[in-house]
């Protein structure tokens, strides 16, 4: 079943090109086009629409043990406005999800999953709460919008009092009135460009996002459809779930090590223990003329090693770059990509492929 | 004057040769166009065969030859600027060919009237 989001009518009346995106019917792009959006947030701020994710509230006694069961992240240094992010694993040591746990309190925690894996996750979380625990999945209740882009705080600024816009990158605000509703806004975002991910009343979405154009226009602000936020977010080699993650990937395979906390315990904790991981994440560059795409094989000589997990025109740099999944023990310098039957070179470049500098 | 593919192909008839492109509601379709690979010159094309793979940000589409012939000239501009067939995809014309045979083609009023359904 596809469900709308509450900015559905919005989208259709900007011209955006509709299309299913994890349960979803959302927009792809719209009359713009996604080269144009795509450096829209590069250079000056982009909105999206991301209603789709999930939000699941933990509260109670038990809400940091449960948390902090769950993730294999260490939630223990996080102050009350802080978010971080963080996988759950399986009992396999595979992904369940990857997403941001943000701490309103020692009793009080938000997960804000993808969208797609939100029944999954709702199951998953509920199976696993500790004594003491609350889960109440808000993901109906909240819409949510982001700003992104190195105006989006100029722009944010013109209808946000600046002591309540989160400073710091990976924080949030929260009972912070926009439109007349409380909002909560975490400095986050999935572009790789500074910017806000706007929490808000479902049936205030339509309100807010309209009244952030109105006030971004002068600035460059355009709204922004998932196409842009997948090449936006694939620079920046933020993975992206059922992509770079899977429930079938170790999470030692996935380049998130500097996540995972073996000095805690955690579900999926023994597995990792046990796994040595056999995989591993790089980033190329294509020599050659064509794109590689998801699922593309990728060779060293004429041994496969792996394959593309994403793959496509880098609007940025102006070439084909793509994620793959390699072999670990693969040491070498180039690799040869199978582009629909032709092997195409292309060398291990250094991840990010795109870095903000501001 | 213009007649078009089922498969969004658009021909032009040059006297002894044809041109071969894209249309506008195929380009708009795909979207920004980053990639596109053409034949070599000498090269036969073969009515409802691939002859190019054309690549947007999102995905690749492959582009249908409506006749059977041997290829005259490529538009080699296209390889560095793709972008052209987004931009006026009636002048960013793919493959001139010398066409023994032609498929079935559409009038553009034709046309304009399938891709509405």
């Amino acid at each position: 079943m596809t469900k709308q989001t509450p900015l559905y009518n919005a989208h259709v009346r900007h011209g955006g090109k509709m299309v299913e995106f994890g349960g979803f019917i959302l927009p792809i792009q719209y009359e713009t086009g996604l080269i144009t959006e795509h450096n829209a947030v590069r250079h000056d701020a982009g909105i999206f629409d991301v209603s789709h994710m999930g939000e699941f509230d933990i509260s109670g006694k038990g809400a940091f043990n449960t948390v902090q069961n769950l993730v294999c992240n260490d939630i223990t240094g996080m102050n009350n406005g802080d978010c971080r992010y963080t996988m759950m694993l399986n009992d396999n040591g595979g992904i369940v999800d990857d997403f941001i746990v943000y701490k309103f309190s020692d009793t009080h925690y938000w997960l804000v999953v993808n969208a797609g894996n939100t029944p999954k996750d709702d199951a998953w979380v509920k199976n696993h709460l500790l004594p003491d625990t609350v889960f109440v999945n808000k993901s109906d209740e909240y819409g949510q919008l982001a700003l992104q882009g190195p105006k989006a705080e100029k722009i944010l600024n013109k209808i946000v009092n600046e002591k309540f816009i989160p400073k710091g990158n990976y924080t949030f605000t929260d009972d912070v009135e926009i439109c007349g509703v409380k909002c909560v806004i975490s400095r986050t975002g999935y572009t790789g460009e500074d910017g806000f991910e706007i929490y808000c009343p479902a049936k205030a979405t339509e309100t807010i996002f309209e009244k952030l154009l109105e006030i971004g226009a002068s600035d460059g602000l355009i709204p922004c459809g998932l196409g842009c936020r997948d090449t936006l977010r694939f620079e920046a080699c933020m993975p992206l779930y059922g992509h770079e993650l899977n429930e079938d990937f170790l999470a030692t395979e996935v380049g998130l090590n500097i996540f995972i906390k073996m000095d805690k315990d955690f579900v999926g904790k023994a597995a990792l223990a046990q796994n040595a991981p056999k995989y591993k994440r790089k980033g190329v560059k294509l020599l050659e003329r064509g794109i590689a795409r998801e699922h593309s094989d990728v060779y060293d000589g004429d041994r496969k090693i792996g394959f593309v997990t994403t793959g496509t025109h880098s609007p940025t740099l102006g070439y084909p770059i793509a994620m793959v999944r390699i072999e670990k023990d693969f040491n070498g310098d180039t690799v040869d990509i199978d582009v629909r039957g032709k092997r195409i070179k292309a060398q291990i470049v250094k991840m990010p492929f795109y870095k903000r500098t501001y | 004057m213009k007649q078009f593919t089922k498969t969004h192909e658009w021909v032009s008839n040059q006297g002894k040769t044809v041109k071969v492109g894209l249309s506008d509601f195929a380009q708009k379709e795909m979207g920004d166009i980053v990639y596109v690979s053409l034949p070599a010159v000498g090269d036969t094309v073969t009515i409802g065969k691939s002859f190019s793979d054309v690549e947007s940000v999102k995905a690749v589409s492959e582009v249908f030859s409506p006749v059977t012939g041997k290829v005259v000239a490529v538009n080699e501009e296209l390889l560095d600027k793709p972008e052209l067939i987004n931009e006026a995809p009636y002048d960013a014309w793919m493959i001139e060919v010398e066409a023994a045979e032609t498929e079935e083609l559409m009038t553009e009023e034709q046309y304009l009237e399938f891709i509405k359904k």
